[in-house]
């Protein structure tokens, strides 16, 4: 029972898909590099820092970490948690905006 | 479902009926994975939701403040006796972190083809690129902390925050590595004695002649480098 299960449990894919995602990740590092490299300012910059590491940690998960390829139970269980951290990160940018407004009232002037 | 194990594998549902099935199923709800992968793909939530936690701290800090936000472009810029070259170190050690991914990989792979040599070759590679990452931060925050005086609660450049949150977020991140290291040499150790294909009891060893403790070790350290997707992205660049 155990060795059937080993065999069903392991997760062996062919070598040729993790050099191709390994290649991606280098070049989309050194993109994400280059944003800096270049001074790409406001949204264009955070537009592409976002996309590159999005894509970056998307390829890692799904490939690398073998998401891919698992039973939607688990993928779900992990993912559906850290999407919901979206709903924080709303809360706090609010919190950020209310605090920076009170510092600007009260400081009067800044420092 | 079947009663007697016939030693093949059984058919399951796909989808939302597979999800429905799989958690109502009076078992086990991870199918297909053994406990210790599953156990270690909890944990990485929870450590998710640390990180998250710096990281939005350091979100609600940056945006909250009054004084202007140092440039870390120029701050972790390094010149080889030239022009400084704007976060080159950091681009270095991303870089590293992204290749110790790769042979991670490797190593898992050759886990399970049971080729014990090359298994515990990658992983040593891996721990050595590991350990390389930690020295440059070390180099890192030695060049921040006695030539800039970088401190948590003040710095030369601007925002006081800007030290608490770097020695924050860098350092938990650097503590993930070089545990990672540890742990690494030593499942590197049990795949070169053997551990793995006669099945020795202890200490993070697994079912004889399964090599899967490799790949849950995989999942930790592909995790310390999506860490560092993050932080780099928001830290670093932005």
């Amino acid at each position: 029972m155990a060795q059937a299960e080993a065999h069903a449990e392991g997760q062996q894919h062919p070598l040729g898909i993790y050099i191709k995602i390994w290649a991606l990740l280098f070049v989309l590092s050194t993109l994400s590099y280059l944003v800096d490299y270049f001074h790409f300012e406001g949204y264009l910059r955070w537009f592409l820092i976002l996309l590159f590491m999005v894509m970056k940690a998307g390829l890692i998960i799904a490939v690398f970490m073998h998401m891919l390829w698992e039973r939607l139970a688990l993928v779900y269980a992990i993912a559906i948690p850290t999407i919901a951290l979206m709903l924080f990160v709303f809360l706090m940018t609010h919190e950020a905006d209310y605090t920076l407004f009170t510092r600007g009232v009260f400081f009067a002037g800044g420092s | 479902m079947a009663q007697v194990n016939t030693g093949e594998a059984v058919a399951r549902g796909e989808g939302m009926q597979g999800i429905v099935s799989d958690w109502s199923s009076d078992q086990r709800a991870f199918k297909n994975v053994p406990w210790g992968k599953a156990m270690m793909w909890i944990f990485l939530l929870s450590d998710t939701f640390i990180f998250s936690c710096f990281l939005l701290s350091y979100m609600t800090v940056r945006m909250s403040t009054t004084i202007p936000w140092p440039n870390s472009s120029e701050i972790f810029a390094l010149s080889f006796g030239g022009e400084p070259i704007p976060l080159i170190l950091i681009a270095i050690m991303t870089f590293i972190l992204i290749t110790s991914s790769g042979t991670m990989v490797l190593a898992v792979n050759y886990g399970y083809r049971k080729d014990r040599v090359k298994t515990m070759i990658y992983l040593l590679i891996t721990a050595a690129f590991g350990a390389s990452f930690v020295g440059m931060q070390a180099f890192e925050w030695t060049k921040l902390i006695v030539e800039e005086g970088v401190r948590p609660w003040a710095n030369p450049y601007g925002a006081p925050q800007f030290g608490s949150v770097f020695f924050m977020i860098t350092g938990f991140h650097g503590f993930h590595v070089s545990v990672g290291v540890i742990f690494l040499i030593i499942v590197a150790r049990k795949v070169m004695r053997g551990d793995y294909d006669i099945g020795t009891r202890g200490f993070f060893t697994s079912r004889k002649g399964s090599y899967e403790i490799v790949e849950t070790m995989g999942l930790y350290w592909h995790f310390v480098d999506l860490v560092w997707v993050f932080i780099f992205a928001f830290f670093y660049l932005w």
